[in-house]
């Protein structure tokens, strides 16, 4: 993606992620999340929670994922602001959405307004920014 | 100091010393990432694509900029194995405030430049704010707001992430009342308890010597029949006898507690609650009237109340 190439309001494919038990599991132990509601289902439960759910970690790496995968490898990421909402607990998907909210053309920094959304309602939502130096194709 | 001010002394300090991930960026914890994220940039793993894109070789995920100082399977199982940190001093004295319960709400992350393999990170966290309590659909809570700086090696600032908690009381969920004990119901006064559902009071009767029992039997304790059928209660009657109950306590029951032995028109007594009296007003002889009460849906129990118009209690 050229940085000329985007316009404000621009919409990013939709990206429907499966949230199953393995990788909630997984995800949380590649960043050295051991927390035992990341992957022991009866400790999560007896916490007050219905199962495990996703760490942070990953709801940062996933909407990277998301907005890089559409910007391409040239993207080098700024920013990533995000709030939490419903939990990502395994079985659900998560559906994320995003679209161009701004760009600043001297630092030629685009952002890119994010949400995902599982059964139970916005997981994630908030900004990615990303830079598109010049000749990044 | 008072609470509040013992809490925001702790604006402005850092909740712990600078902390060195266990290992530098590498391109193992790299791959195990980019796999479990189905992630599939090739500048992760790939140098000539990496390349490609004007960078000097592979570079880390942006996002996995908290997960290279991250403490560990050993440290996280073991929590009593490191030193506490100013981090457990304000867990401490927010669990003083009754905060218990802990939610991340926001992260923001900014970077100021991309991690490569061999940096070698570490981070320190300062407090920004610490909110007044506020109510949350969670529970009442105060939301801690820090800043965590993280460096290279050479101590320049990689990024910088605000990273937002809610501790919280959790909200107190009605406990389901427990329910009455179950009467111990069989062949002969199942009868009496299906009536008491219906709202009827009945009073087992002879069908030989035509005498009035209760508790139900399947004998007449007159004559010796096992002939019977039953009579509705017209629900008049006193009090033949009463105690008050404080203690031992069943959860099932608001105390104190009144226990009446209630001597039916009929002339058979039968134990019952009292409503719409104290305790200190229930005397011996004074007459009552039938009342129902619904304790759970499987359950219909007379109850009696001062005969007369209905007290103001």
């Amino acid at each position: 993606m050229r940085y000329e190439d985007v316009t404000v309001g621009q919409e990013l494919p939709e990206l429907a992620i499966p949230l199953t038990r393995t990788m909630i599991v997984a995800t949380a132990l590649a960043g050295r999340d051991y927390q035992d509601v990341h992957h022991d289902p009866d400790l999560a439960v007896q916490r007050g929670s219905k199962d495990v759910f996703m760490n942070i970690l990953t709801s940062n790496g996933l909407v990277e994922r998301f907005v890089t995968g559409w910007a391409g490898p040239a993207a080098r990421v700024k920013g990533i602001k995000i709030r939490l909402g419903a939990p990502n607990y395994p079985g659900d998907t998560m559906t994320m959405t995003g679209s161009v909210s701004a760009k600043d053309d001297d630092a030629r920094r685009v952002e890119v307004a994010v949400r995902g959304v599982n059964a139970i309602g916005p997981h994630v939502t908030g900004t990615v920014t990303i830079e598109l130096s010049e000749g990044a194709a | 100091m008072n609470y509040e001010e013992r809490l925001q002394s702790w604006v402005g300090r850092r909740l712990s010393e600078p902390r060195r991930g266990q290992d530098p960026v590498n391109v193992p914890m790299i791959r195990h990432w980019v796999e479990a994220m189905e992630d599939d940039n090739p500048v992760f793993l790939d140098e000539d694509a990496a390349r490609a894109t004007g960078r000097d070789g592979v570079v880390a995920p942006a996002s996995m900029m908290q997960a290279w100082t991250m403490r560990g399977y050993k440290a996280s199982v073991n929590a009593d194995s490191a030193p506490p940190t100013g981090g457990d001093e304000l867990v401490a004295l927010l669990a003083e405030g009754g905060y218990t319960s802990v939610v991340a709400t926001d992260s923001e992350f900014t970077f100021e430049r991309e991690l490569v393999p061999g940096d070698h990170v570490s981070v320190e966290e300062r407090v920004e704010s610490i909110s007044p309590e506020k109510t949350t659909g969670l529970g009442t809570g105060r939301f801690i707001s820090t800043i965590r700086t993280y460096r290279d090696a050479n101590g320049e600032v990689v990024a910088t992430q605000k990273w937002r908690t809610l501790r919280f009381r959790p909200a107190e969920k009605p406990k389901p009342k427990a329910l009455r004990p179950r009467p111990a119901i069989n062949p002969d006064n199942a009868f009496w308890f299906e009536a008491a559902k219906e709202h009827r009071l009945v009073i087992q009767r002879c069908a030989d010597c035509k005498s009035l029992r209760h508790p139900p039997g399947p004998c007449c304790p007159q004559c010796g029949s096992f002939a019977w059928d039953t009579v509705e209660s017209s629900g008049n009657g006193h009090v033949y006898s009463y105690v008050v109950n404080h203690h031992p306590r069943h959860p099932a029951f608001d105390y104190p507690l009144i226990v009446a032995v209630i001597e039916l028109a009929e002339g058979t007594r039968l134990i019952a609650n009292m409503t719409g009296i104290e305790p200190a007003d229930v005397r011996i002889g004074m007459p009552v009237a039938l009342d129902w009460i619904d304790p759970d849906p499987d359950l219909s129990l007379p109850v009696f109340r001062p005969a007369g118009p209905r007290s103001q209690t």
